[in-house]
This record gives C-alpha cells, sequence and structure tokens, in this order.
C-alpha cells in the first residue's frame, strides 16, 4: 500500500494501557512450563556426555531400571531410523548416535517418580565412551590438522579444497573493491572476534508430554512457536504431525534460542514406554548453558577504505563462524547481509564460510549475525573516524542508507529510518555531554531485516460486543497488548473490550514462531484484516435490519451507521447491538486471516554510550546508554522502549563479560551464572530511549518489528567508548576487566 | 524477462553468469525456471532461498508476483531471533 494509506490519529495506538498479563505474572497465577502438571506424571532426567567427542561404545541401563520407582529409560536405539537432512540433525541432537559431539551431548533420558528418583537413576546408567580429539575454536577447526568431526558435512556451496569442518561457503558483492580501496586515503584491514554468548532467558526449557497408546500425543511447553515443535518433535520421533496437539505455557524469555527443539521429544519418547503416563522434563541452568543454543562464535577480517572527508571508498569482510557440531546453524547467511547494511557503499565484497566444532547446537539469537557483524565493521569505521579526527555520526550520516538506496545484499531499500536515528542521536542531550578522565563515547548503528512468515489468526465478536481474538505467536514482549490496541482501534471499541489469546496448534493453520521481530507485524496484520472481515459481516447484519444495501452501511466508532443521507435514517447499530442478536440474525461472527506475512520494514537503530574505565582494574562502567530506533509506529511505546532497553542490556552483556569458556579438555567452563556473567540491574543506568517512526508502508498501521535491532550496535559501540577513554581498541570480545587491563598496560609499554 | 541476480558463489551453477533471465509471472515459476535452465542451482533452491522483487523481500512466499521487468535477487533464507 501506498504510504499515504497509512492511518493516523489513532485513538488507541500509540497509547500505553496495563499490559494484559501483568497481574496474572506479579500475582504468579501465570502459568510457565514448569508449572505445568498432570496425574499420574513422571519426571525425567538426562544423562549427558562429559566428553566434547566420543564414540559411545555402550550404554547400560541396568541399574537404573531396577530402582524401583524406575518406569522408562530412552536411548537413541528407541528413536526411528532413515531421517535425513536437519531432521536427522535434530534427531541427532535430541539424542546422541554413535557419537556424541560436544560436551552435554544428550545420551540418554530415564522417567521415573519423582524428579530426585529421576536423578539418581540417570547416574545409574553406564556409559562406555571412546574419547575422540576434539576441537572447539572456531580457527582452530579450520586449521590444518584439526580433527574433521562429521566427514562429508560440506553442503553444495562449498568449493573444493576447504577443511572437511567447513558445512557452507557464500560470497556476493557488488563494484570494483580494489578501485575502491585505491581511491582511499587510508586503508585499514583488522581482525575482529566474538565468543559464542547464551540468550539468557530467565526460564529453563520445560515440557510435559503424554503420548497416548493410539499414537497421538499431547505436549505441553515452554516455546516461542508451537508449530515448529509440533513438527520438530513430530519428524524426530517418526510421528505424523497431525497426532501431536502441542499447547504454549507462558514464556520467560526465549530470543530465539525457543524457536527449536533440544529436549521436548523426549518426554513423549519416555511416556510411550512408560505405559502413556505424562513425563514433565525440566531443564537445570547447568544444562541450558551446556546443551541448548547458543549463538555462533566467530571470526571476522574487515577492511575499509576512507577519504579524508569521511567517504567510504571500499569495503570486504571475510567472516567465520561456527555454530557447534551441526551445519546450518551458524548464521553467516545473516551475517553477511548486515555488513554493510547501514551504508550506501560503491564497491562490496563480503565472503564467508560456517566451520563445524564441538559446541553445542546453536540456535537463534535475537537478530542472528547482526551483532557480530556490527562489532566487526562498526568498530573499524569508530578507529578510522578517531583517526581522521571525525565525528562518528557525521561519518554516518554522510555514508548511511537512505529510501531508495540499494542495500549492500542486493535490493534497494523502500523506506527505511536510519537517517533519522542519526539526526536524533545527534541531537540528543546524551551526545553534547562533556567527557571526564578515564571516560568516553562510543556510537554505533545496526539494522535488521525483520520478517514476516506463515500467519493464521482468528477473531470471534461476543455477545456482549466484545471480541476475541486468537493469535498463534506465544506472547513474548507484549504482543497481546499490542494486537488488542490495533483490534480495538480497527473496531472501534475500548481496548479493555479487545482479549488476544495465544492457543494451541488445534485451533489455527500454521504459526511461525514468534521470531523475527515478527508478532506485532504479522500476527497483527492479520488480525486487523481479520477484524475487518467482522466489521463487513456485522455491516451485513445491520443493512438487513435496515433493509438497505449492504454497501449502504459504513463502519466508524464501534457501530453501524447509514453511510450518508440516501442510505435512509437510521439510529447508529453498535457492536454490542450487533452481537446480542447475531444468533437470530444469521448466527456467531467472526473473522479470520491466513498469510504468509511480507512487506516488512527493514530496521534500523543508532546507540551512543558514555563508559567510564578503572584504569587499575579494567572494569568498564557504562555511565550513560542512549538508544534510538525507528519503530515505523509505535503501537505501545511502553513495549518498544522495553525492546529497546532489553536489546541494550544483552548487548552490553555481550561487549562486557559474557562468553563461553571452554577449557583444554573441550569442557564447558562456565556454565552456571555466577561465572557465565550477564549484566543484572545494579550493573546498568536506567537506558535511555527515543522512538523514531517512519511508517512502515507495508502494514495498516506502519508497525515495524522492534525486537532485535537493539542488541546491534552495543558491541561496537561499547568497545569504541573503551577506546575512547582509555585509548585501547579491543578487538576480541569481551572487553572483561582482564582484557581491558592488559591492552592498557600494553599501550603503556 | 525478469532479471536474477545470483550472489557470487552460485554462479558457478549457473555458467559464471551474475544475471540470468528468466520467464515468470511468480516467485515459484522464477525458482523453477531457474532449476531448471541450471539444475546445479537446485540443492541451493531446496535448501531454502528468500528473494527480493523490485525491493521488497519475499522471505517465503512462491505467489508473490513477478513481473517482466522485474530485478531480482536471490538471498539465503532469512531467520530471526
Amino acid at each position: 500500500m501506498a504510504r499515504d494509506d497509512v492511518k493516523t490519529g489513532y485513538k488507541y495506538v500509540g497509547t500505553r494501557p496495563n499490559r494484559p498479563d501483568g497481574l496474572d505474572k506479579v500475582t504468579g497465577r501465570a502459568r510457565y512450563g514448569a508449572d505445568f502438571s498432570l496425574p499420574g506424571m513422571l519426571h525425567a532426567a538426562v544423562v549427558r556426555s562429559p566428553h566434547a567427542h566420543a564414540r559411545i561404545v555402550k550404554i547400560d541401563a541396568s541399574k537404573a531400571l531396577a530402582l524401583d520407582g524406575v518406569k522408562a529409560v530412552v536411548t537413541r536405539a528407541d528413536l526411528p531410523t532413515g531421517l535425513t537432512g536437519e531432521d536427522l540433525n535434530l534427531q541427532d541432537n535430541t539424542l546422541a548416535g554413535e557419537k556424541a559431539l560436544y560436551d552435554g551431548h544428550s545420551v540418554a533420558a530415564v522417567a521415573a517418580t519423582s524428579q530426585l528418583l529421576a536423578q539418581d537413576a540417570a547416574r545409574l546408567i553406564e556409559v562406555t565412551y571412546e574419547v575422540l580429539p576434539h576441537v572447539t575454536d572456531v580457527d582452530a577447526a579450520m586449521a590444518p590438522g584439526a580433527p574433521v568431526i562429521r566427514p562429508g558435512v560440506a553442503d553444495y556451496s562449498v568449493p573444493e579444497g576447504m577443511h572437511g569442518n567447513v558445512a557452507r561457503y557464500m560470497e556476493f558483492g557488488h563494484g570494483d573493491v580494489e578501485a575502491g580501496f585505491a581511491a582511499a586515503d587510508i586503508v585499514r584491514e583488522h581482525t575482529y572476534k566474538t565468543e559464542a554468548t547464551h540468550q539468557g532467558y530467565i526460564e529453563p526449557h520445560a515440557a510435559v508430554g503424554q503420548m497416548g497408546e493410539d499414537g497421538r500425543g499431547e505436549m505441553w511447553v515452554c516455546t516461542q512457536g508451537h508449530w515448529y515443535i509440533r513438527r520438530m518433535s513430530a519428524a524426530v520421533l517418526g510421528i505424523e504431525a497431525a497426532n501431536l496437539r502441542v499447547t504454549p505455557s507462558e514464556i520467560g524469555g526465549g530470543f530465539g534460542g525457543k524457536t527449536t527443539i533440544f529436549m521436548e521429544p523426549l518426554t513423549l519418547a519416555l511416556s510411550k514406554k512408560a505405559g502413556g503416563r505424562p513425563v514433565k522434563l525440566v531443564m537445570s541452568r547447568s544444562e541450558v548453558l551446556r546443551a541448548t543454543g547458543p549463538t555462533a562464535s566467530a571470526s571476522m577480517d574487515v577492511k575499509l577504505g576512507m577519504k579524508k572527508d569521511g567517504t567510504i571508498t571500499a569495503g570486504q569482510v571475510y567472516f567465520r563462524m561456527q555454530g557447534g557440531a551441526f551445519p546450518g546453524m551458524s548464521p553467516i547467511g545473516e551475517a553477511l547481509p548486515c555488513a554493510f547494511a547501514c551504508y550506501d557503499i560503491a564497491a562490496l565484497k563480503h565472503e564467508a564460510v560456517e566451520v563445524i566444532a564441538n559446541r553445542p547446537k546453536a540456535a537463534a539469537y535475537r537478530a542472528p549475525g547482526s551483532p557480530m557483524a556490527a562489532f566487526a565493521v562498526e568498530s573499524l569505521v569508530d578507529e578510522m573516524c578517531r583517526e581522521l579526527g571525525l565525528d562518528p555520526i557525521e561519518v554516518r550520516l554522510k555514508n548511511g542508507a537512505k529510501n531508495g538506496s540499494k542495500s549492500s545484499y542486493g535490493p534497494v531499500y523502500n523506506v527505511i529510518g536510519l537517517q533519522e536515528t542519526l539526526e536524533a542521536a545527534k541531537a540528543h542531550p546524551n551526545y553534547a555531554i562533556p567527557l571526564g578522565k578515564n571516560q568516553g563515547r562510543g556510537v554505533a548503528s545496526g539494522f535488521w531485516f525483520n520478517h514476516g512468515g506463515e500467519t493464521s489468526v482468528s477473531l470471534a465478536i461476543g455477545e456482549d460486543g466484545t471480541a476475541t481474538v486468537m493469535i498463534g505467536t506465544p506472547d513474548i514482549g507484549g504482543s497481546r497488548a499490542s494486537i488488542g490496541l490495533m483490534v480495538a482501534e480497527t473496531l472501534g471499541i475500548p481496548y479493555e473490550d479487545v482479549r488476544v489469546n495465544v492457543v494451541e496448534t488445534g485451533a489455527l493453520g500454521v504459526n511461525e514462531p514468534t521470531h523475527g521481530s515478527r508478532a506485532t507485524f504479522a500476527s497483527g496484520k492479520a488480525a486487523v484484516l481479520a477484524a475487518g472481515q467482522a466489521i463487513k459481516e456485522m455491516c451485513k447484519r445491520a443493512a438487513a435490519e435496515w433493509e438497505i444495501d449492504a454497501e449502504a452501511v459504513e463502519w466508524k466508532d464501534g457501530a453501524a451507521h447509514p453511510a450518508g443521507p440516501n442510505a435512509g435514517k437510521f439510529p447508529p447499530m453498535t457492536i454490542g447491538e450487533i452481537g446480542s442478536k447475531m444468533g437470530g440474525s444469521g448466527g456467531p461472527i467472526s473473522g479470520h486471516h491466513e498469510v504468509t506475512a511480507e512487506g516488512v520494514g527493514a530496521s534500523f537503530g543508532t546507540h551512543v554510550v558514555d563508559v567510564e574505565v578503572d584504569p587499575e582494574t579494567g572494569r568498564t562502567t557504562i555511565l550513560r546508554y542512549l538508544v534510538v530506533q525507528d519503530a515505523g509506529t509505535a503501537i505501545h511505546p511502553a513495549y518498544v522502549e522495553g525492546q529497546y532497553q532489553g536489546g541494550a542490556a544483552q548487548g552490553i552483556g555481550w561487549a562486557l563479560n559474557e562468553e563461553y569458556v571452554y577449557g583444554a579438555d573441550g569442557r564447558l567452563q562456565n556454565p552456571v551464572f555466577l561465572d557465565y556473567r550477564i549484566p543484572v540491574a545494579s550493573d546498568l543506568p536506567m537506558i535511555d530511549t527515543v522512538i523514531v517512526e517512519v511508517p512502515n508502508p507495508g502494514h495498516p498501521y506502519g508497525v515495524r518489528g522492534v525486537g532485535e535491532t537493539g542488541i546491534t550496535p552495543p558491541l561496537p559501540a561499547v568497545a569504541s567508548a573503551i577506546a575512547g577513554a582509555t585509548g585501547a581498541r579491543i578487538r576480541s570480545l569481551p572487553c572483561s576487566p582482564p582484557k581491558v587491563l592488559a591492552a592498557i598496560k600494553a599501550l603503556k609499554g | 524477462m525478469a532479471k536474477v541476480h545470483l550472489w557470487a558463489s552460485l554462479r558457478r551453477f549457473a555458467d559464471g553468469q551474475e544475471v540470468v533471465e528468466v520467464d515468470a509471472a511468480t516467485v515459484g515459476q522464477m525458482l523453477d525456471a531457474l532449476e531448471k535452465a541450471h539444475p546445479g542451482l537446485g540443492p541451493a533452491i531446496k535448501a531454502g532461498l528468500s528473494v527480493a522483487v523490485d525491493g521488497e523481500v519475499i522471505a517465503n512466499s512462491r505467489s508473490a508476483p513477478v513481473k517482466p521487468d522485474s530485478e531480482v535477487y536471490l538471498l539465503q533464507r532469512l531467520k530471526g531471533g
């Protein structure tokens, strides 16, 4: 639709009503994954490999099964054979086959009448391993002599001659890169590294599964996408997806890590062997960190050419990313297009390889790939700005993408808001605050594509004139509120009269998960169109009552009205009146819309951070932090601000402290929150936000997804601020105190 | 005919061409025609692709229209967190 069609002057959209799930969550009434129980339910525990790479010689469960109260043990031998592709990868990760591929890889599972008994039984399952050589580092995995951990893993894209751990290769670009570098006044090239980090959701994975003797199963699970859980679990277990019904719980965070399966099918496999009794499996934090998908680790070469006036003449990247022991999991396909997405540069070359290593199967993490790419490219842009004495925002305004710019990955941008975020950041008071001793300021921009995807939504008009909306995207960041506001606006009824429910797989057509910043965009768009369908029917009912043509009725302010004087003189018929009579006027009134939603608006943001570094300890304190991001239209501004702040907090953690630490033995050294250091409230100041609104023409209310871009700029912004404070540039995250202190000491010689 | 831009590492499966001209009315027809003309592109297409048609990113819709003068870019299938 054209930009002019975007509505303005809303009554409900853009307001900040109380969240519909708020009371349930603060009173403990909300039910999360681990809160669900059934009569006769068993509890499960998982046996995990202590080795990074080992052949499984023998599994002996006799001692465990001899315990009174132990009802079932499953190993890979209980799962079907013959799977291929990603289905086989999912099965291999659910239960190891011939080999354990990483520290924490599940090898067997047991169900018993209590949680403690299940854990005791798991300890009695004896697994004989033949330990194999391992590799966990991305560069080491490509080095000559590195053990090839899964021979034949390379797909069609990998040219001959690459290391056996390379699973995927990608290259694209445009323009004459060498000519671009020749035209530059300075050309700089560095290597940047980021470690794997975990999504760090508060709620561990949890599921209850029950498999009936008739081959039909049911699962209650904490997930971002229950249709994905259904399809993947069915594939792993060799059952028809239609025979599995999945109901999502409330969700305590996901950030991409709950868009796939890790242990969920085990509940069904154990239930089947235990005579159909329901089985609950709740992961510990240690299991979450060891065996659920963190993001990839990355090693990235970047080369840029810049003129003295700040014009970027050419750019080149070569990314190496590992996403664990399974192919297809590192986000090279996203990281490369994101690398220069904020810029309009005449000559670019992108190249990347995906490498497998003895680490857990990576999963999506908030704008997968974009934060790493931004760390590499935005750090080098900042280094060159400092060398040439240029303002980093002015350089980004000069080179930044605009409406009509050809993107770095090919297509032309339609309506985007990067320039507006840069102008707003430049004008913000934070950018003018004088800095003191040992203080520095960092600036970076970030990008995410956003996503639409498969979406199905239904809406029913109540007899009391309310509306109930059924969506299939679990509410992680406030989508029930934002969808409720859009439906209220469309129907012309109070927000309080709209109830939005997340429903199970049997109630709607297939929905993709809440991922890709899509829930408010895609489910919201479908809900608005479903409401439009209900409005059409309500106008038809009013027309029949008035004995006029349906086309002579219009809908406004929650009621049907005659459309002009020729339609006749009738008092408005409210949604409550129509609802109360619908049984006698043709039956229930509902609306439905299903679509693979397209028309997402690309998302851009710019962050400014001030830090102070203690020269004695290397500890970095965030003094102030500003997020400026384009929301298209902020449906519920408080939730939008929350997404901005949450993304920034996770990015700051990635920049300063978070990292997977593997020992020489290939085992994860820090699988608890005491040692895996995520930021807590006392680590951060209140994060300032500015919502820029450049409406997306592809949505009835101009929405752009806002969930992911916010995690992208903090990595380079914080590192650049530290460089400003100390003179030391950290090119390998995290900027932990020992690393910063060593860099400061190295500068002093 | 629509002009389909291949990313660099796909070009070796299409006789080195950077741009392939395809006669198609939808994204699905375009992908089918590409695979028919250059079977080496089959694994990439089967692995899942997103496309951009005249600047609009189409993540996963085979029915999205393609015009005779459309400019199409193939992209890796986009995911999100």
